[in-house]
């Protein structure tokens, strides 16, 4: 009996290849919606997680000004010193490295074209605290640092964007005017790409701290602290002792706001990687609906196909078909519909989403909880309206189901 | 079968059947006690005015539906205490259906659609092809097998679902009006069809019919009038006063056409 329904299902599904047709073609756009949405979601998270990798996770970013936020002002707060940096890399424990920076945007000419970038006046540090890697050349010597030599590493965007063709070996001893004075090149830095926020990470010229201070800003303030942490050090223990080292050395007493702000990145990381989370939820609930109105296409085919069915099904039960037989085939052409168009919608999005992030450039996150999730769903949407309608026509008495209009 | 009580039970017999269709102030009453014996191998035409509860008899005795009362024998059976499963069991081993509007299934080729009570029935394949041409071939539409509802007249898919109706042979046919949707011509050669079937294999034919001249081709005439039986009598001539006038109509019909 089972052979033989089977074979009748299969037979009904081949002889109504339209209505098949239209019922597979909601489950598929409803399932392959979903996976792909919920794919790419996953694949964007993943690439802000690795972008902020790159940025160094394990970094604190001490900031002049009161609290971050609305109604934020540095006006008045006074800027940190070089002195500040020798402090804390004496007296608070659990620091990797400690880096000053000060950044100044500028236009480079070189080789007769010019080009607005940002110089970033810190120390060798920097290129530790920050996941730099040299692609060629090499870092500042000590005496350049402490004579505040005109000497640079430039990131790959100012490489290219300056110098063209010439390979990163070739533009090293090379000239890059900056204002009024002129800095040899000695290092390029491995490319990075966008930063977490979009801006282009390798668009900088990386110069000793004091070079920029007389020769730029022509002045002795640092903007930032970069403090990186040790492996396993506690984060909050750090930021405590040095909010009080920086209190006491800023002679703020016990009533005054903190006039300097400690950013995490790691916390920083968390909120980026927590935005596209509601990101990929969004996308999801977007794709939700779609699977929702597959369904809702797929109750249409089969509520309108009922009234013939209803016949078909009065047929089968006078020439002798018992209730069960007819609902058992039903049931399994419903299946059958509902499994081959999941099956092909999970195809669809998988194909879908490879070509898709190959595209928007992020990884491709196989995720097997939302495959299962919306093929069960849309097998469950088939299942249901494809058996229900059938169930009530069957327990009709033969005669009135083969009267149905 | 063997739980027969008396041996001289008739195949069917009706008992103060009714049949009351809605409720309260819209019930109607199609059957109001409706007595009937029938034979094996008789040719029983039912015939009546709209309303007169002719199709409900016929549905209650093809097992399609239910009674409000009475009692329903079938080999002494009390079909009317059985549940669905029975009942269908019951019209896949004796019973064989021919509708006004032929109900075969669409896009559905002639041989399969004969071959469907077989498969209900739980035949191997190889019997069941062999049945089907056979049932096709008998009803004349040999060389038919592969063309679907669409492709066929009317009169046609009315053969077709006779040999549907006989493929698992019967000992009953019930024919609710099968010339209702065909020309004079075509009516006649069904009512032949089902004439030969009663004649030459014993099959016993229950029509349900308003066309006197088809009533003709029956052995036995039960008039309904208002949910009873008004008349009960015996044709003695059955099928060939009625030939008499297919002869005549298709000598009619050719002169027309001259």
């Amino acid at each position: 009996m089972l052979l033989n329904t089977l074979l009748l299902a299969l037979r009904e599904i081949r002889r109504n290849l339209l209505r098949s047709f239209l019922t597979i073609l909601g489950i598929v756009i409803g399932v392959s919606a979903v996976i792909t949405m919920v794919t790419l979601g996953n694949g964007a998270t993943r690439a802000v997680q690795q972008q902020i990798a790159a940025l160094g996770t394990n970094l604190l970013m001490i900031m002049p000004g009161q609290r971050l936020g609305p109604g934020r002002s540095s006006a008045g707060a006074p800027t940190f010193k070089e002195a500040d940096v020798e402090a804390i890399r004496q007296q608070i424990g659990g620091v990797n490295v400690v880096a000053p920076q000060l950044m100044s945007s500028v236009t480079l000419v070189a080789n007769g074209r010019n080009w607005s970038s940002t110089i970033n006046g810190t120390s060798n540090e920097y290129f530790i605290s920050n996941n730099w890697t040299l692609v060629s050349g090499r870092q500042f010597e000590e005496a350049e640092e402490r004579a505040g030599s005109a000497v640079c590493v430039i990131g790959e965007t100012v490489r290219r964007e300056l110098y063209g063709s010439a390979s990163a070996l070739e533009v090293l001893g090379q000239p890059l005017r900056i204002k009024n004075f002129s800095c040899e090149i000695i290092g390029v830095l491995l490319s990075k790409g966008q930063s977490g926020m979009g801006s282009d990470q390798d668009n900088m010229v990386v110069m000793p701290l004091r070079t920029v201070q007389r020769r730029i800003s022509g002045s002795q303030r640092v903007d930032v602290l970069l403090v990186s942490l040790q492996d396993g050090s506690d984060s909050e223990r750090v930021k405590a002792s040095l909010t009080n080292l920086l209190r006491e050395r800023r002679n703020l007493s016990d009533t005054d706001e903190d006039n300097f702000n400690i950013l995490d990145t790691r916390q920083f990381a968390d909120a980026m990687a927590g935005t596209t989370q509601v990101m990929t939820m969004l996308l999801g609930a977007v794709a939700g609906v779609s699977l929702l109105v597959g369904g809702i296409g797929i109750m249409n085919i089969m509520l309108v196909s009922v009234t013939e069915r209803t016949r078909e099904i009065g047929i089968r039960l006078a020439i002798g078909a018992l209730e069960r037989e007819v609902l058992l085939q039903f049931l399994i052409e419903a299946v059958a519909l509902a499994a081959l168009g999941g099956l092909i919608g999970v195809v669809l999005a998988t194909l879908a989403s490879l070509a898709l992030s190959a595209i928007m450039q992020m990884p491709y996150v196989f995720n097997l909880g939302i495959n299962v999730l919306s093929f069960a769903f849309s097998a469950a949407i088939g299942v249901v309206f494809g058996y229900f309608p059938a169930r009530r026509a069957a327990r009709l008495d033969p005669i009135e189901a083969l009267r149905h209009e | 079968m063997s739980s027969t009580p008396e041996d001289n039970l008739p195949l069917i017999r009706l008992r103060g059947l009714t049949k009351v269709y809605g409720q309260g102030q819209a019930a109607f009453q199609a059957l109001k006690g409706v007595d009937l014996d029938i034979e094996a191998g008789d040719f029983v035409a039912i015939m009546g005015p709209s309303g007169s509860g002719k199709s409900t008899v016929m549905n209650t005795l093809g097992c399609l539906d239910t009674p409000t009362g009475g009692e329903y024998l079938f080999h002494g059976l009390h079909v009317e205490r059985l549940g669905r499963d029975q009942r269908a069991r019951l019209r896949r081993r004796y019973l064989g259906f021919v509708f006004q509007g032929f109900n075969l299934l669409a896009r559905t080729s002639a041989q399969e659609n004969v071959e469907l009570p077989l498969l209900y029935r739980g035949e191997p394949a190889a019997a069941r092809h062999r049945a089907a041409r056979a049932a096709l071939a008998s009803v004349g539409l040999d060389g038919w097998e592969h063309h679907t509802p669409a492709e066929l007249s009317g009169g046609q898919q009315q053969r077709v679902a006779i040999a549907r109706a006989i493929v698992t042979e019967p000992e009953v046919l019930l024919a609710d009006e099968p010339t209702g949707n065909l020309d004079t011509q075509r009516s006649h050669e069904i009512m032949e069809l089902l004439w030969r079937l009663n004649d030459e294999q014993g099959i016993t034919v229950l029509m349900v019919t308003h066309e006197p001249d088809m009533a003709q081709y029956a052995r036995r005439i039960v008039h309904f009038v208002d949910g009873r039986i008004d008349s009960d009598t015996r044709n003695p001539q059955p099928a060939a006063l009625a030939r008499r006038a297919a002869n005549t109509a298709s000598v009619a019909s050719a002169e027309g056409a001259n």
